[in-house]
Order: structure tokens, then sequence, then C-alpha cells
């Protein structure tokens, strides 16, 4: 695992996988002498940020981080003793305007797409582009569609889309280029909800027909 | 206690305080005060407890009423002060009546000035601040002539000072950057440092953008996966004009960040206007 400084307040974790941000985030969330040391734990695709609280050195941050090895058995320890990740059921009616498209580029007809996006259930890796807006892996390798060449000036709440490796349903009406393949009435942020976000990093979705 | 905006002729008025750290995972940024400094110093002033939520106004024009008595002073880009149309120093630490009307003028340096209200604004946050996110569009909504603000009760000790010397933001400025995570995705990072870039029209609190002679990409490096974000970040896209992220950044972006902004320095980024120039210097 590398480690690199970003500014004088940054550690930036480089780790193999999606798979691999999402266990490291949730060992880093879980250890003690970090969480004392940060003020922020960034995931991304292929990274976490350690973002230090102000007045932590970065040396004294980087002294805390444990190495890869141990952070994916730690991982492994609590997927083997905890409980099992809470699913989060998504209905979605599948009439998104790119869905012909998403089957044209992936070579299925309309209804594979659907049983493709059902098929499988999805966990957030990270978030970023919204509050409440999850990147979701761990799909259909058959899914993996490009973003449209022209980002769409509005997409409406509720969008299901398709992006890269990555599935995601918009929180609110936004600008945005992924292909939108359905539409779901489910609020994924809600600040009278306590957490506002339907969607935690680590969390695991499954999609289903609506 | 409550403050009446009555005027707001200058640039977005917000709401700001310390910010919301901490909710990056489900796509929260930190947002809060962008000249961190000045908005630290002048809840100072007024005896307010860290963390006590100010209004960052943007080039003057905001005047306000007070409600009741009420302890005001105004930091940051050092605006002309008027108290029911007479001149009062700006860096003074003010008294105002009930009824009686500060205005702010336009500053003849800097950008965001700060008025800080003894007690603090109690206006209803969102996840622990009263910050207004303009990317995220959370927080408190931008000040418009009429709207109430109820004064807190986040005084903390007494008035010490009655007035300190007005900031002042002539000249160039020349902020310490450290090499990014991604310097290598640029063929010549060191011409961030080699040039004097010229602050854009469309910066704003998520960002400033810096016209110069672009910086060139490394070829054949494909796209980036997204990754964390920080304010002070100086990113590169497709076409070489550095963006520098400020408060209300994306908590994660896919373009590299080729040096960052010792945190230090990030406040001096709030007080550039769009044509002014800027510099870096390796830390």
């Amino acid at each position: 695992m590398n480690v690199l400084p970003y500014g004088d307040r940054g550690l930036l974790l480089e780790l193999a996988d999606t798979a691999a941000v999402v266990a490291a985030a949730g060992a880093l969330l879980a250890d003690s002498r970090v969480a004392a040391l940060v003020a922020d734990v960034v995931p991304g695709a292929r990274t976490v940020l350690l973002v230090a609280r102000p007045g932590v050195s970065l040396d004294r941050l980087r002294a805390v981080v444990p190495g890869q090895e141990h952070l994916n058995s730690a991982d492994s320890r609590a997927l083997d003793q905890g409980p099992p990740q809470a699913e989060v059921v998504i209905p979605v009616v599948y009439d998104g305007p790119d869905l012909a498209e998403v089957a044209d580029r992936t070579g299925l007809t309309e209804a594979e797409v659907v049983d493709a996006h059902t098929g499988r259930s999805w966990q957030v890796a990270f978030g970023g582009f919204a509050p409440g807006f999850a990147y979701l892996v761990g799909g259909d390798p058959r899914l993996q569609v490009p973003r449209r060449e022209q980002p769409r000036t509005t997409v409406p709440a509720g969008a299901v889309g398709l992006a890269g490796e990555f599935s995601g349903v918009y929180p609110r009406a936004s600008p945005g280029g992924w292909q939108l393949i359905g539409h779901t009435d489910v609020a994924l942020w809600d600040l009278e909800r306590d957490p506002p976000a339907l969607l935690a990093a680590g969390t695991t979705v499954r999609f289903v027909e609506a | 206690m409550s403050v009446i905006v009555t005027a707001v002729d200058g640039g977005p008025c917000l709401v700001q305080d310390a910010g919301r750290p901490g909710y990056a995972a489900i796509g929260v940024g930190v947002s809060g005060a962008a000249d961190r400094a000045a908005y630290a110093l002048g809840n100072r002033l007024v005896g307010n407890a860290p963390g006590a939520a100010v209004v960052e106004v943007v080039l003057g024009g905001l005047e306000v009423e007070a409600g009741e008595h009420i302890t005001v002073c105004v930091t940051g880009a050092p605006t002309p002060l008027e108290v029911d149309g007479r001149p009062e120093p700006p860096g003074a630490v003010l008294t105002l009546r009930p009824g009686q009307r500060l205005r702010l003028g336009t500053p003849a340096s800097g950008l965001r000035s700060y008025l800080a209200v003894r007690g603090g604004l109690d206006v209803p946050g969102v996840l622990g601040s009263r910050s207004h996110d303009t990317l995220a569009r959370l927080g408190p909504t931008a000040l418009a002539p009429g709207a109430r603000l109820p004064v807190g009760r986040d005084a903390a000790t007494e008035v010490l000072v009655d007035a300190v010397p007005p900031a002042s933001y002539d000249g160039r400025a020349v902020v310490r950057v450290v090499r990014g995570p991604r310097d290598g995705w640029v063929r010549d990072v060191d011409r961030l440092v080699g040039q004097v870039w010229r602050v854009g029209a469309a910066s704003d609190r998520v960002g400033l953008r810096l016209d110069g002679d672009p910086l060139t990409a490394t070829p054949h490096r494909g796209e980036l996966p997204s990754e964390g974000a920080l304010r002070g970040a100086v990113q590169v896209p497709p076409d070489g004009r550095p963006v520098v992220f400020g408060p209300d950044h994306p908590v994660t972006g896919g373009y590299p960040v080729v040096a960052v902004v010792v945190d230090a320095d990030t406040d001096r980024l709030a007080q550039l206007r769009p044509g002014d120039e800027l510099g870096f210097r390796w830390a």
C-alpha cells in the first residue's frame, strides 16, 4: 500500500481496487487511534484520503496508519465475526432514456440489462458527487458503459444510472452524464432523517423491479 | 435578539462558521468560512466562542439594522463602515443601538469580509453547522433584504479589545505549495511556480480558476479514478488551467492534483478577486 502526502494535512492511501478501499475505510473508521487524529476519512475509487485534525502533523498520522495486511485481515475478521451487513432494497422502474443505448452498447437486450442490474447486489464504495450520492460497485461486469458524450443539463432526482464500473442513483435534480436506465421513488437524501443519506460506505444495495 | 438585513448590494452574503468536517463518506464537504483566520479574529473580537456563525460578505454592500443593542465587528477585506451614515473606523468593535444601521462599503482590497455579532447568528444548522455550502446546496439560504437573523448565546468572554488594525491585501499574493499526489500527471509541474497566474472570472467558493500558460498533461495517462479532495488542492483538468479548491470543493474529483497549497496559506486565496495575480512557490 502506497501512502502519499496530500499537502500538509492529508495522507492519500493507494489501494489495489475498490473492494480494498471499502475494507480499508471501514477498518480505519473503526480504529480509535486513527479516529482521534483525523477530521475526515474520504474514500475514493482506489484511494482513501485521511485528513488530519488541525494541529496534528502528518508524521503523527502516518505512525498510526496500519499496514495493508493488517487492514485486510482486520476486515476479514470483522466479516467473519460481525453480523451480516444490512441490505437496502431499491425498487426501480426501468424506463430510463438510455436503456436502449445501454442494451446496444453491451450487446444485451433491454430485459437482459434489467436482469443484470437486479441480478447481483451492489456495494457502496464512496460518495462525493452530491450529498447522498453513492458510487456503487460489484455489479454485473457486462454493464460497464462509458458516460454520455454530452452530459444532460438536468437529470431528475431518483434517476438510476450507469457509468464505467459504477451504478448510482441521483439524490436530487442536477446536471449529469451517466447513462440513465430507470428511476426510483426512494429518497436517497432526506435532511429530516438521521442519517440523511440512505446509503453509507459499505452498505449493500439490491435493485428490484418496481 | 436579532439583526435585520436591509440591503445586499455587493456579492453574495452567506452565513458561515467553522464548517462540517466528518461527512465526506456521504458526499458532504467541510465548507465553512473561506478566510478562516479573518473569521476567527472576528469571533474573538466580539468575545464569541470559536465556531460561532457570522456573515461572509463579498465586496461589501451589506446593510443591517440592529433589533436590540448588539456588538459587532467586521474583519477580513477592509470595508469602509458607516453607522447611520456616519463613518466608523474599519477594524473597530462597534455597539449598535436598536434601529441603528451598519453599512459595509466596497473594500479597497481583498474580497471577503466577516460580520461577527456578539452571541453568534442563531439560524438553523444542518449536520452540526450553520455554513452555507454553495456546491452541496446545504445550510442557511443566502441573505436577502428583509431577512431576520436571530442572535444566539455563543458569547464566551468579555470584549477585551476595541479595535484592530484593518487587514490589507495589496500586493501580489504568493502562496506556498507542496507537490501533490499526482504531480507526475503533468509534464512540467515546475511551471506552476514559474509563472504568475491570473484569477479567472468563474472563480467562487468551489475553486479559483487560474488563467495563464496551461500545464501539459503527461501523455497516455488515461483517466484518474475519482479520489478525495482537500481545500487548497491544485487540480489540473484536461485544458491545463489549474483550479485551486476552496471551502466548497467537491468531496471527490477525477482530475489529477499536482500540488497542494499549505493549509495556512489557503486563507489568502479567499481574498483574491477575479483579475488578481497569484504566484506559487515550493514550500
